[in-house]
């Protein structure tokens, strides 16, 4: 290319892309495929969804492509890759933001409605003239006992061990951005796999336990208010789990192929960001859900 | 049967009827003092912050103008230079605060008497239904449902072509503001509510009683208050409650504590012999639906 | 892609063909244009919703609209003026200004930028078309309260994927205002030096970031208790409906603050600069903002003191609520007092300036009364309340946007607007737009509750009136899309300064500014800043 050798001093901007606009349209399609599916159109549903997440796999694929491409070339200069740190860390604290409701229902939950239920406080009126009887305790399905009687995953068990892994994760994570900082490819390698390993066993132990609380403990999303918060905090964390693991392979592949050098290396900070981010989500998990 | 002794339930209350009317006027430009301690009290405070308000909007408004006045371009006015005066910053934050205070002094004192519903003399349950009002006097099987009056409801149907104008009770128009059944509630007497729904969120509200309480299935809100005139006091749903939300009014009927005393025995009577014909076909059998009927609907 | 536009590097100039400029573009100009244009569309459908509530409210009586239909148009309505007009107008602002007002070539992630917008018409496309879906649209207020959110037909899912999209797309905008304004900044432009109204976006921007997250959270929990059997609002299962309204509220309090701080940094712009006198207190109006956006997310619970609240939160929520009477009254006085022994001109955007203070002032008036707990119990959920936040909505936000587009419209198309159809269109709006919601207080003191399609025959003079407003105010906008329209064709030649007490950097680029502005970082001149001294 002609025009490789862009001036250090002057901002890129890019010109023109087609992938914001196909993006759009895959955003759109998948919601709609899944709004449509709800409404029980599952068949037309389904292939509006599905051709929406294909549309958003190739957004993906050609605008990281774009971004990997001039990347490459050089035509970021350091400004730029300060705004793409921005970018990825205020995505992530909006992430945080969005778990954040989440906590703060099963706080609300705990503190304060199922209490005001069992008539604890505020709730003596309410627990005397419509719930007379129900004794707020955690965990709980609610007066009505909604979804039937339940039972527990003990935090001592796997959740224990998944902690382990996270952290051992993040730090096996850590370890491989030394090595990309000292320039040791293979060692970098090892242990960028060895997160991607760790990742992949605690989204299978994860599995495993979901499995177990359908099939055997009846704990559901439908066991009241103990099951929604447990599945929807486990499930979205479990689902940035993912995400987060298959970023790490895509950046496993990148590192392999060379792109990052020791002191210019985006792709792999935010990616070991969003790892960390991910693993203290889960910190708070496993204390508010499974401990406490 | 059932509807005669309704009626000479009701005549009981004919009496007290007309002793205040709380509705809306035309061309209404304030909140009225309402009938009880309370109601007077927000009533107060609603005008206290309402001058405080005024006056703060003549000062700033007044200066704004002058300036607009005084200092135009056109009259040659010729801009000074600073931008920035420390003292009248302090000033103009801490006036402020002060004012606050002044405001929250006197609201908080209001609330913590709202909030207190110890020591009731009565207990009424309130349930919102879509789009109707259920209301147990606590003690007693006394317990019916009160919805939009026929008149209204006949006229508020799209296009009818029935005039709203044309809905009155005693001369006071009462159209979407009337019931079928009002809730009877003696004055001078500590009357608490437990208030809940059933189905969505409603709001109960009678504003000559000074407040408004949502209505939560599943929760009990509690309220109170102490009508000080007998009379008829209207008010409406206060919660968007689905397409009849505005079609749910709430009429209270306050009337002296020896006639409403007189009004719960009645009702009470009727409610318990309703009871009775309920559990009783059970065992005699078919012929009394009518019976049944009656006494759902006196329910 | 990115190899063909690094082949025409220096082919700027050329002009790209339409697709490339207005779908696939990134310049920020181009992309703040398309957030106008789309804003202004918005506002005029959901203006329509008014007018169709207004029409039905003419008169006692049900007369057009089923209760449903118009329960549904109350939702929209709002729905569409919040999401579709008023944030996507300051988006569309700080887009075509910020980068023009630190010196920066463009916003910091341009194609992120492109993609903010470009998700915007496909999640209105998505709201509005459930009007025409079995069931109809939304129905439960804008603020979705469950149960009754919950009883809609179809549009729940589409309506809350709706809202899912309109997140992403304000979150990607924030992000990319915070990191041009942090990044992007020519050197000497310190934070302190930077315009209110950059100011005012990045605490927006920060806002944003921290509050639509909430919204989506909310919303997905409406979804999962709607079509996953989860009991997160429902008491049998051990939730509250109560609790919705919490994680709402959270999102909509300073939702409603993303809504006025751009407001209050345009009207800082303007009132200087037709005042020819230095902002005053520049330090304290960014602390004043800062204060605000703090408070925002402690004061949720007053829109909710009729739920049954325990005392201590009713009385905290309260006090919180007052305070921020203080910060905003700061900047009413500091305004006030730029106009103070200043040489004053009253073009368009300056009169629209005006009555900003004068109304908005009086909208935050009846926002402190509703801030009273006791009084709120009478005032809640009546036209008292639809009074107050129209007050700050329309002749707030809607009126600082129509100063702003007269301020900047010269240095966007190169043209002076019509200054008498301007005027004329001030006069009309202020006047009508009065008509409109004074008498909504009236209507709330003596009793009628909002959100209803019929009333008692003693609400129907005010609501007459009000009717009457509506239309002379919507009319009036038809006036403003004609002169934004017949600017952009053509007109006096606009200088590059514009007017003559504007200062900072945005005017010292031509008039039309070029496509591209600042490709190198400009020099600061603290002297052609606008806030004065800002040593203290
Ligand atoms: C731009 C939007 C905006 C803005 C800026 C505000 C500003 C304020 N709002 Fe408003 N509000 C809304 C939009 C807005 N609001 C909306 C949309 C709703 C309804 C939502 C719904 O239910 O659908 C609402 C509802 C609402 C309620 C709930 C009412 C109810 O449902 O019962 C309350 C209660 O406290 C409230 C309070 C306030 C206060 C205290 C301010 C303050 O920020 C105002 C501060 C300003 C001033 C006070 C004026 C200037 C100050 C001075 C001149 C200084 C001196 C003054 C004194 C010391 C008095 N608002
Ligand atoms: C920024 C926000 C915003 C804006 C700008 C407006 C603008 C207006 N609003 Fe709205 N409004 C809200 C936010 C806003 N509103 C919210 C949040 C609610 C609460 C909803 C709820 O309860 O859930 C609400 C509710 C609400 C109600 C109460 C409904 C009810 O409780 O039942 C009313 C009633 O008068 C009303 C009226 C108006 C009017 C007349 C305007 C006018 O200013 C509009 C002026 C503009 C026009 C009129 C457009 C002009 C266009 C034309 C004239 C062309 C028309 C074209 C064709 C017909 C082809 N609004
Ligand atoms: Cu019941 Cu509104
Ligand atoms: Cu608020």
């Amino acid at each position: 290319m002609a025009n490789t050798t862009h001036d250090p001093n002057v901002y890129y901007v890019p010109h023109g892309s087609k992938w914001p606009l196909v993006g759009s349209v895959g955003l759109f399609l998948t919601v709609g495929g899944f709004a449509n599916w709800m409404n029980g159109s599952t068949g037309l549903g389904q292939v509006m969804s599905l051709a929406g997440v294909a549309i958003l796999l190739w957004m993906m694929w050609g605008w990281f492509g774009d971004v990997i491409r001039e990347s490459v070339r050089g035509m970021y200069n350091r400004q730029v890759g300060v705004s793409f740190r921005m970018g990825m860390i205020w995505f992530i604290f909006s992430e945080v933001m969005f778990f954040a409701a989440f906590f703060g229902a099963l706080f609300y939950a705990r503190a304060l409605s199922v209490p005001w239920l069992g008539g604890v406080g505020d709730g003596a009126a309410t627990n005397a003239f419509l719930w007379s009887g129900f004794d707020a305790a955690w965990p709980t399905n609610g007066p009505a006992a909604i979804g039937g009687d339940f039972g527990l995953i003990p935090a001592w068990g796997l959740p224990l061990l998944n902690t382990l892994i996270l952290l051992a994760s993040g730090v096996t994570i850590t370890i491989a951005h030394h090595a990309l900082k000292a320039g040791q490819r293979t060692r970098l390698l090892v242990w960028l796999g060895a997160t991607i390993v760790l990742g992949v066993i605690f989204l299978v132990f994860q599995a495993e336990e979901y499995v177990h609380a359908y099939r055997d403990l009846n704990l559901t999303l439908g066991s009241g208010i103990y099951g929604s918060t447990f599945f929807m905090l486990t499930g979205f964390h479990g689902l940035h789990v993912t995400l987060g693991t298959i970023m790490l392979i895509v950046i496993w592949f990148r590192c392999l192929k060379g792109h990052f050098s020791r002191d210019d290396h985006f792709g792999f900070e935010a990616v070991a960001w969003y790892w960390h981010f991910v693993d203290v989500v889960w910190l708070g998990l496993f204390l508010f859900v499974y401990v406490l | 049967m059932m509807a005669r002794r309704f009626l000479t339930a009701t005549a009981l209350l004919a009496g007290s009827a007309g002793a205040a009317l709380a509705n809306p006027k035309p061309w209404q430009l304030n909140m009225t003092p309402g009938v009880t301690e309370m109601s007077r009290q927000v009533y107060d405070l609603h005008m206290l912050i309402l001058w405080i308000c005024v006056v703060i909007g003549v000062l700033v408004f007044g200066a704004m103008a002058y300036a607009m006045f005084k200092f135009r371009k056109s009259k040659g006015a010729v801009a000074a230079r600073w931008s920035h005066n420390t003292t009248a910053e302090i000033v103009w934050t801490v006036i402020p605060v002060l004012i606050l205070v002044a405001m929250a002094w006197p609201a908080t004192k209001t609330l913590i008497e709202m909030a207190d519903t110890d020591d009731a003399e009565l207990t009424v349950k309130v349930t919102g239904y879509q789009w109707l009002w259920r209301y147990e006097y606590v003690g007693t099987d006394v317990n019916f449902v009160s919805k939009l009056d026929r008149d209204s409801d006949r006229t508020r149907m799209l296009r009818s072509g029935l005039d709203p104008a044309a809905v009155t009770v005693d001369g006071e128009n009462t159209y979407l503001l009337n019931v079928d059944r009002p809730l009877v509630l003696p004055t001078g007497t500590k009357i608490r509510f437990v208030i809940t729904a059933n189905d969505v969120i409603h709001s109960w509200w009678v504003p000559a009683l000074g407040w408004k309480q949502d209505a939560i299935p599943g929760f009990i809100n509690e309220a109170w208050t102490r009508i000080d005139t007998p009379g008829t006091y209207r008010g409406q749903c206060a919660e968007l409650c689905g397409k009849d939300h505005g079609f749910m009014p709430i009429v209270v009927e306050a009337v002296p504590p020896a006639q409403f005393a007189a009004w719960l025995g009645e009702t009470d009577a009727i409610a318990k012999a309703a009871r009775a014909a309920e559990a009783a076909p059970a065992v005699a059998a078919a012929p009394t639906a009518d019976a049944g009927a009656s006494a759902a609907d006196a329910q | 892609m990115a190899t063909d536009h690094t082949a025409h590097h220096d082919a700027h100039h050329h002009t790209p063909s339409f697709a490339q400029r207005w779908l696939f573009g990134t310049n920020h100009k181009d992309i703040g244009t398309l957030y106008l244009v789309f804003s202004l569309v918005m506002f005029l459908i959901g203006g329509a919703m008014a007018l169709v509530i207004r029409a039905e409210l003419f008169q006692p009586g049900l007369q057009l609209v089923n209760p449903e239909f118009f329960n549904q148009m109350t939702t929209v309505h709002a729905l569409v003026m919040i999401f579709g007009a008023v944030m996507p107008a300051f988006v569309g602002l700080g887009n075509w200004m910020i980068p023009l007002m630190v010196g920066a070539p463009d916003m910091a992630l341009p194609r992120m930028n492109n993609w903010s917008f470009w998700i915007l018409p496909f999640a209105f496309l998505m709201l509005l078309s459930t009007l025409f879906m079995e069931g109809g649209g939304p129905a439960g207020g804008w603020t979705l309260y469950p149960p009754l959110s919950l009883q809609g037909g179809n549009s729940i899912a589409f309506v809350i994927f709706a809202i899912h999209l309109m997140g992403i797309s304000s979150i990607m905008g924030a992000i990319n205002i915070i990191a041009t304004i942090l990044n992007m900044r020519a050197p000497g432009m310190d934070l302190l030096k930077m315009p209110i109204f950059v100011w005012s976006w990045l605490i927006t921007a920060f806002l944003l970031i921290a509050v639509m997250p909430v919204l989506a959270g909310a919303v997905t929990m409406l979804l999962t208790d709607k079509f996953f059997a989860t009991s997160f609002f429902n008491a049998a299962g051990g939730g509250d409906p109560v609790l919705f309204q919490h994680i709402f509220w959270f999102f909509g309090h300073p939702e409603v603050y993303i809504m006025i701080l751009p407001a209050f940094g345009i009207i800082s712009e303007i009132i200087p600069t037709f005042a020819r006198k230095p902002l005053f207190g520049y330090q304290a109006m960014v602390y004043a903002i800062a204060s605000i956006a703090f408070l925002s997310f402690i004061v949720w619970a007053h829109h909710m003191f009729t739920v049954g609240m325990p005392l201590g939160g009713e009385l905290f929520f309260m006090y919180a609520t007052m305070l921020i009477a203080v910060p905003t009254g700061v900047k009413v006085f500091n305004w006030v007092s730029t106009m103070w022994k200043g040489s004053m001109t009253f073009e368009t955007p300056m009169l629209f300036a005006l009555g900003f203070v004068v109304m908005f002032t009086i909208g935050g008036f009846s926002g402190l009364m509703l801030a009273i707990v006791p009084a709120d119990f009478q005032y809640h959920d009546t036209y008292f309340v639809v009074a107050h936040f129209h007050y700050v909505l329309v002749t707030g936000a809607i009126f600082a946007i129509m100063a702003g587009t007269y301020y900047w419209l010269p240095k966007w198309t190169g043209f002076m607007y019509n200054e008498t159809l301007g005027k004329w269109h001030f006069w009309l709006s202020t006047i009508f737009v009065n008509l409109l919601f004074f008498p909504q207080h009236f209507l709330g003191l003596a009793g009628m509750p909002r959100r209803i399609p019929d009333y008692n025959i003693a609400f129907s003079d005010f609501n007459m009136i009000s009717s009457v407003g509506a239309f002379g105010f919507g009319l009036s906008q038809l006036l403003f899309a004609y002169i934004v329209w017949s600017c952009a064709r053509g007109g006096a030649r606009a200088t590059d300064r514009v007017w003559e007490g504007a200062k900072g950097l945005e005017w010292t680029v031509p008039s039309p500014a070029p496509h591209h502005t600042f490709t190198t970082p400009p020099r600061i001149d603290d002297r052609e800043l606008a806030h004065g001294d800002v040593s203290h």
